[in-house]
């Protein structure tokens, strides 16, 4: 499995990052190399073996619907960037013409 | 006062219980110590000098009001992957750059019901990621064992600055070996406890399955004490065990005589320095000469750690570092829409290993290669934890080497990323197990660079691990700093 330009662009584009020409080369090669690697594990027969997400499996545990107190408005707020009364303000979340 | 840096917490504090000093004279020594030495080992991302002063004040005033407890009034240095409250938390990445936190992490609240004192937040690779403390977006640490290496990563402020003596202990984080690893390169001991024994609440995500908080400090007891406070069930994070919590202290003096202690061959092959097995060999025929039973092991998966770990931690790491985007907190960039903000805000944000890995993650995560890759490395993760279980039904310990090197050189792999990432291939497996694990100096290399043993054990014996450190510890009575810091 090689990693081409257009998938890392697309990978990048899931992930939200803006790459420069030459990181495009520099994380291609990279990232190969890694993957390449990587194939070892075809070597292993895991049929019959159960995917493990997580090294103690105990079911979720709940609570009762109580309220709780939580972190003040006032608070949450106090790191973004640009706040209008309660709401946080961004650019446009919908397409705008270019 | 420079006595104070061979004293364990214990000592430290009967000196305090006396009133033969107060924890302002201790902050100060610390202080002035980071301020004169900093400079060279550049653990610190932060010191918080007024703040450690006032929290000192106030443990001196509680012990005066008859409060007692083993951290009360104790100048110690976190990682700062933690949140505390009103201390700017960054990660050592960009994108976290001015980054307030209106809480502070749940180990770091208990820190604070004891009394603690903060020196300040200490250097990492950015967001966890890294072997060595070269990615950090602020500073390079060093190794104060020799200035030109590594101190390792990603925890490597919160060994170098426990080596250095620029504080009594540190928290430091493991995923993939982040305590371990450094405390070996900087000649102290670090824990990695179970997945689980030790709430996650106001740790910065890496990998979710993976992240352990654990003690780095000077000696075993320093650990156990650090143990103590930040291992309990903790409802606010939901992979939190609810176990009850023993008192580590107890284990330590426990004979080992009768003890089995498993040997991977698996770890004791080809690729791993010829001083730093010699050392290994040599600490665990310490164990052996005072009645613990060596047992040959297998551990047949281990070939296939690396690059399991390196898909599933990628993986989860690509979903974690998605909440930087710019809009609650953080570094934001301009953009004519929302998605150019992302985009300008990640790119400027993260570093090299960090975009490296969420490309990566998000690559193995995506329709069409999901099962190839993480589907695949989720079961191979099932075997390599089935090998643990399966020897841990004929011994009760498994000794290995932490890393198959000593330090390395700053710069030197900095270009290789899969090369960095063989170099955890010891430390690796007991991740993905959940393992607890413990990183106990065994010696020097003829560089004079430290080499460290790892004891793993099975889930929440942390105690036991404990107990064999500290036997080994009292056996060979290894110097933890290096004489030009012992000033």
């Amino acid at each position: 499995m090689k990693i081409t330009r257009d998938l890392l662009q697309y990978l990048c584009h899931l992930a939200r990052l803006l790459l420069e020409e030459e990181e495009e080369e520099m994380y291609l090669h990279q990232l190969n190399r890694i993957l390449s690697y990587m194939e070892k594990l075809n070597s292993l027969d895991t049929d019959r073996v159960e995917p493990m997400s997580h090294p103690f499996a105990f079911a979720c545990p709940l609570r009762e619907d109580e309220v709780r107190p939580s972190l003040p408005v006032s608070e949450a707020l106090m790191n973004a960037k640009e706040t209008v009364s309660t709401l946080i303000k961004v650019p446009p979340v919908i397409d705008v013409e270019k | 006062m420079e006595e104070i840096l061979s004293m364990n917490i214990a000592e430290i504090g009967e000196l305090l219980e006396r009133r033969e000093l107060t924890s302002i004279e201790l902050t100060r020594f610390f202080l002035e110590r980071i301020d004169r030495h900093d400079r060279s080992v550049c653990a610190f991302i932060k010191v918080t000098e007024d703040k450690a002063l006032a929290m000192a004040e106030e443990a001196d005033e509680r012990r005066r009001q008859g409060e007692h407890g083993p951290l009360l009034g104790i100048p110690l240095a976190i990682k700062d992957i933690l949140c505390t409250r009103g201390v700017e938390t960054t990660c050592a990445s960009r994108v976290l750059e001015g980054f307030v936190p209106p809480y502070s992490a749940a180990v770091v609240e208990s820190l604070e019901r004891e009394g603690y004192v903060l020196l300040g937040k200490l250097n990492m690779d950015e967001f966890a990621m890294g072997s060595s403390t070269e990615n950090s977006a602020f500073r390079v640490t060093k190794n104060p064992w020799d200035l030109e290496r590594i101190p390792g990563g990603s925890s490597g402020g919160s060994a170098s600055a426990v080596s250095a003596g620029l504080c009594v202990a540190s928290l430091g984080t493991d995923t993939g070996g982040s305590i371990r690893q450094p405390a070996s390169l900087c000649g102290v001991f670090g824990l990695k406890p179970t997945y689980g024994r030790v709430s996650r609440y106001g740790l910065i995500a890496f990998a979710s399955s993976l992240d352990t908080i654990g003690p780095i400090g000077r000696s075993t007891l320093d650990l156990a004490v650090l143990l103590n406070a930040i291992a309990f069930h903790d409802p606010r994070d939901s992979t939190s065990i609810p176990s009850p919590t023993p008192n580590y202290l107890e284990f330590l003096g426990k004979d080992i005589a009768g003890l089995r202690f498993g040997i991977p061959e698996e770890y004791f092959v080809e690729g791993t320095e010829e001083q730093v097995r010699r050392k290994v060999e040599e600490a665990i025929r310490r164990f052996e000469a005072n009645g613990a039973e060596l047992v040959p092991i297998s551990l047949p998966h281990t070939e296939y750690a690396v690059a399991t770990y390196y898909i599933i931690c990628t993986a989860e790491a690509s979903s974690n570092l998605a909440r930087y985007d710019g809009v609650k907190y953080g570094l934001r960039e301009k953009g004519r829409d929302i998605i150019e903000m992302y985009k300008a805000t990640r790119s400027k944000g993260f570093g090299r290993e960090v975009k490296r890995r969420i490309i990566l993650g998000t690559f193995v995560l995506s329709a069409g290669y999901y099962d190839a890759y993480y589907g695949k490395a989720s079961k191979v993760r099932r075997l390599i934890r089935e090998d643990f279980d399966r020897a841990f039904e004929i011994c009760d310990l498994i000794v290995t080497p932490v890393s198959p090197q000593t330090a390395f050189k700053i710069g030197e792999k900095v270009d290789d990323p899969l090369k960095m990432y063989l170099s955890d291939i010891f430390t690796i497996p007991v991740s993905l197990a959940g393992l607890p694990a413990i990183s106990v100096p065994c010696g020097f290399d003829s560089k004079g660079l430290p080499v460290g043993l790892q004891i793993i054990g099975k889930p929440l014996q942390e105690g036991l691990l404990l107990q064999a450190s500290y036997f080994l510890e009292k056996e060979l009575r290894l110097p933890t700093i290096p004489e030009r810091y012992r000033r």
